[in-house]
């Protein structure tokens, strides 16, 4: 049977398509026009927050979407670089994954170190 | 009924004779409820007998009038004059296929391609005609109907931009089909199909613009179909790893 290995990255990209076209214009409205707003000032602020980000779940939980954005980010530009003619797949794939990997791992560090 | 006259500006390439192709046009006397397709066989009747094109239904399922209708694949027989208010209308052959004459192109490689998913079913058990039909419930059937409705009109791989840009690529009417053969409960041939679907040019070679999906005149939703196979083959690929998977 072919198999493709294609199957890994599209997993990544298909789940974080779900999740962010749910959670990311919340996140962006909570933490980023409310504030600006002048709303939920006293959830947003420093102690709470911190707070609420050292449960666990919470990280676990921020974790699987920082990780999947970088993942959906980085496969569909590779598919766009491949649409604008860019032909050099194997790099460009090796380049973007390389972020996403680079992403995983910043996420990871700064949620355990909260 | 009233007439309007239609600008008809049409590819035309006959190999020849012509160094490459170019556009001819014909002014003609159209009734209002006409499609693109009758005012094509009035230029053929009556103005220029060496137009070639293909058209047989002229009821939109034989799926040989497809052909790019002011820059949109279309079936000829399906658009109405009266949506194209100007009165200019361009029509060149399917895009992303070498032209044969005019505006009939070259199926090869579609024909080809259909013929690598196996589009027929592969039962599961062979039957006698003594032993009857073979029987599915309503939900059965519904699992595949949609894609069973493709007419082969090629609008889908016009528009396709990842077959515009590299033909190897199976495409979308082709994936659909063997979709659809996956979805059947008679059939049994996914893994003699896996070898075309599964591997890169298949499946993983759409990046779900989903345009031939909007362009497809008989709803078939190749894009969904496409998608629908990637989590399926996903899933087979990353199970192939744990033991007991298949491989
Ligand atoms: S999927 Fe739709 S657009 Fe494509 S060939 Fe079939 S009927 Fe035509
Ligand atoms: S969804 Fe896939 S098959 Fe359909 S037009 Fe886009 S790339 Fe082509
Ligand atoms: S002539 Fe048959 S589909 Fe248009």
């Amino acid at each position: 049977m072919a198999r493709s290995a294609k199957a890994v990255p599209w997993f990544l990209f298909a789940a974080g398509g779900t999740v962010l076209s749910f959670i990311l214009p919340v996140m962006i409205f909570t933490t980023g026009i409310a504030p600006a707003l002048g709303l939920f000032t006293d959830a947003l602020s420093y102690d709470t927050m911190s707070a609420f980000v050292g449960n666990w779940l919470v990280k676990l939980v921020l974790f699987g979407i920082l990780t999947l954005a970088c993942w959906h980010a980085a496969h569909r530009l590779r598919v766009c670089a491949h649409d604008f003619g860019i032909r050099a797949d194997t790099a460009v794939a090796v380049i973007l994954y390389g972020l996403a990997t680079v992403g995983t791992a910043t996420a990871a560090l700064a949620l355990v170190s909260i | 009924m009233s007439e309007r006259t239609i600008e008809l500006e049409v590819l035309r390439y006959r190999p020849e004779q012509d160094q490459e192709p170019f556009f001819q046009t014909y002014k003609v006397p159209c009734e209002e409820e006409w499609v693109v397709l009758d005012a094509l066989n009035y230029v053929k009747e009556e103005m220029d007998r060496t137009l070639s094109y293909r058209w047989s239904c002229h009821m939109f399922v034989c799926g040989s009038c497809g052909m790019m209708i002011d820059g949109e694949p279309k079936l000829a027989c399906k658009a109405f004059l009266k949506d194209y208010p100007t009165g200019k209308i361009r029509v060149e052959p399917l895009s992303n296929f070498p032209i044969e004459r005019d505006l009939v192109v070259v199926l090869d490689d579609f024909v080809e391609k259909l013929e690598s998913v196996k589009p027929y079913i592969i039962p599961k058990e062979e039957r006698t005609v003594e032993q009857g039909e073979y029987l599915q419930t309503p939900a059965q059937l519904k699992a595949f109907k949609q894609y069973t409705l493709c007419i082969n009109c090629l609008c889908c791989y016009a528009v396709c931009p990842q077959y515009g840009l590299d033909e190897s690529f199976v495409g979308p009417a082709a994936l659909a089909l063997a979709h659809r053969y996956n979805m059947d409960s008679r059939d049994l041939g996914r893994a003699a199909r896996d070898d075309v679907v599964a591997a890169a040019e298949g499946i993983w070679h759409c990046s779900f613009v989903g345009a031939c999906s909007q362009v497809c005149p008989k709803d078939v939703d190749p894009a969904g179909a496409i998608q629908q196979a990637k989590f399926a083959h996903g899933i087979d690929y990353l199970t192939s790893f744990l033991p007991g998977g298949k491989r």
